[in-house]
């Protein structure tokens, strides 16, 4: 009797042990070895900035020929070279690095408060009370759910309350940009370096009561400018002066004829700077665009 | 065909395997967080429990009962479901890669619940035919499902309630399988 059982069980377990080899082989999955070596090339930061979910899922569509091989925004050049070589395709000219810009300098004792608010320290709460404390509906409520955001921990909170942007760190992926409340962070290339500084598109007196450091709308920029890069544009909310960075080319006049401050250049923080070769270290609170034109 | 569809209602409802008969308890109590994954692993329990109840069912009677080694019954029932739950997993991931994706870790998590080894060995205890171990399987897997889902919408709306703090988290889950269990009692007279 014993024999039996010890039979039955062998031969069962033998059965389901050959059927399961023979399946493995049968059935086994080929992955394409591409898919892994193009995660493996990918910063691994799972930002989402390529609209995948995950680096893992650009490397599948990448493979898949669904996605083109230069939307990774934190992996810059060096990783596109990277997968173009793994694919076997021509990288093509070199994408211009963007870099995350804060459109508003309305910081602790510039920008005026309507209410003192004392509730969980989350723009995106403090924006559901009436865009936030500040008087200004439109400008950052400094609170920095960017810093949480960011996947780089490229940005970090300054002394006037206001994200400050490390742009050795920052990649253009844009994850705070898609979580800012207030749509005053964008993308714009690391070349430019002249930027309009507000987003309020108030009526001139209202936003200067709001806000010091306040656009106007004097139209100044846009009489001076030399390239017609600047104009007030209006839109159903007001209106605002905007850049035309396809046209800007960095001289600088606008910054000097602002009468309110708000459009800055903010300058590399490199001491042998083409664009400003007397800066020196620190001299520039925003820091260093790296915008390459220093090497 | 009458017959087939009374053992269907009475293993939803009447013994139902988790609320009357308390097997399966274990992915009950773990996979009811959430509502979505509470319907996966519903899905993947009926997939398998009807194929693991069939191929058990068939291995007991001509393999077990011929040779007269019946006692053997767990250990190689056990053998089949571990087999099997690997071997689908192998046959889905090639075939139905979707529906793979789907079911995702409920899969192997299957092969240690014993809801299924449960329905196997009382498909055998009740004597039952083929068929019949269809109907009760898939019955059992229906309503392993059903007691899923309503568990994983009770506890769904739980993790907004105001409960005391003693009670919070798994006290207060299992506190709710039990009125569960006892609401359950009601279908007794329904057959």
């Amino acid at each position: 009797m014993m024999i039996y059982a010890v039979i039955s069980l062998a031969v069962l377990g033998a059965v389901f042990g050959i059927i399961l080899g023979v399946a493995e082989k049968k059935f086994a999955v080929e992955v394409d070895p591409r898919v892994e070596a193009i995660t493996e090339v990918l910063p691994g930061a799972n930002c989402g900035g390529c609209g995948f979910p995950g680096c893992n899922g650009y490397a599948e569509a990448i493979v898949a020929g669904t996605a083109p091989i230069d939307i990774c925004a934190p992996g810059k050049e060096e990783v596109r070279q990277k997968i173009a070589a793994i694919m076997g395709v021509d990288a093509g000219d070199t994408k211009q690095r963007k870099v995350v810009q804060l459109f508003c300098n309305g910081g602790k004792d510039r920008a005026a408060l309507n209410y003192v608010y004392e509730g969980l320290q989350d723009c995106h709460v403090a924006a559901t009370m009436f865009k936030g404390p500040k008087t200004c509906s439109f400008g950052c409520i400094g609170f920095g759910s960017c810093v949480q955001t960011c996947p780089f921990n490229a940005i970090e909170m300054g002394p006037d309350q206001l994200p400050v942007i490390d742009y050795d760190l920052c990649t253009g992926c844009g994850a705070c940009v898609n979580n800012c409340p207030q749509h005053v962070l964008k993308l714009v290339e690391a070349t430019k370096l002249v930027h309009v500084r507000c987003s309020n598109k108030e009526k001139g007196k209202t936003a200067k009561e709001a806000c010091t450091v306040a656009c106007i709308k004097c139209k100044i920029c846009e009489k001076n400018c030399p390239e017609k890069a600047i104009s007030v544009v209006a839109d159903a909310n007001g209106s605002i002066a905007v850049i035309d960075y396809e046209k800007c080319t960095n001289c600088g006049i606008c910054v000097a004829k602002c009468p309110t401050k708000v459009i800055e250049k903010i300058l590399p923080l490199n001491a042998t700077c083409a664009q400003n070769k007397d800066i020196t270290m620190g001299q520039n609170p925003t820091g260093c665009q790296q915008c390459g034109l220093c090497h | 065909m009458r017959e087939m569809i009374l053992i269907i209602i009475s293993a939803v409802l009447i013994n139902n395997i988790v609320l009357s008969q308390f097997l399966g308890v274990c992915p009950f109590l773990g996979v009811s967080k959430k509502l979505s994954s509470a319907i996966g692993m519903g899905a993947a329990v009926i997939f398998v429990l009807t194929l693991s109840s069939l191929i058990t069912w068939v291995v007991q009677i001509f393999v077990l009962d011929k040779l007269g080694i019946g006692y053997l019954q767990t250990i190689a029932f056990i053998l089949v479901i571990a087999a099997l739950v690997q071997f689908v997993e192998m046959v889905m991931k090639k075939n139905t890669p979707d529906l793979y994706k789907a079911l995702g870790v409920y899969l192997p998590l299957i092969t240690t619940n014993c809801a299924v080894l449960g329905v196997a060995i009382i498909n055998i205890q009740k004597s039952y035919t083929f068929m019949q171990t269809l109907a009760n399987s898939i019955g059992n897997g229906i309503g392993f499902t059903l007691a899923l889902i309503i568990f994983a919408g009770i506890r769904e709306r739980l993790e907004e309630a105001d409960v005391p703090m003693s009670l919070n988290g798994l006290p207060i889950a299992l506190i709710t399988a039990a009125l569960m269990s006892i609401s359950f009692l009601g279908f007794t007279g329904l057959l």
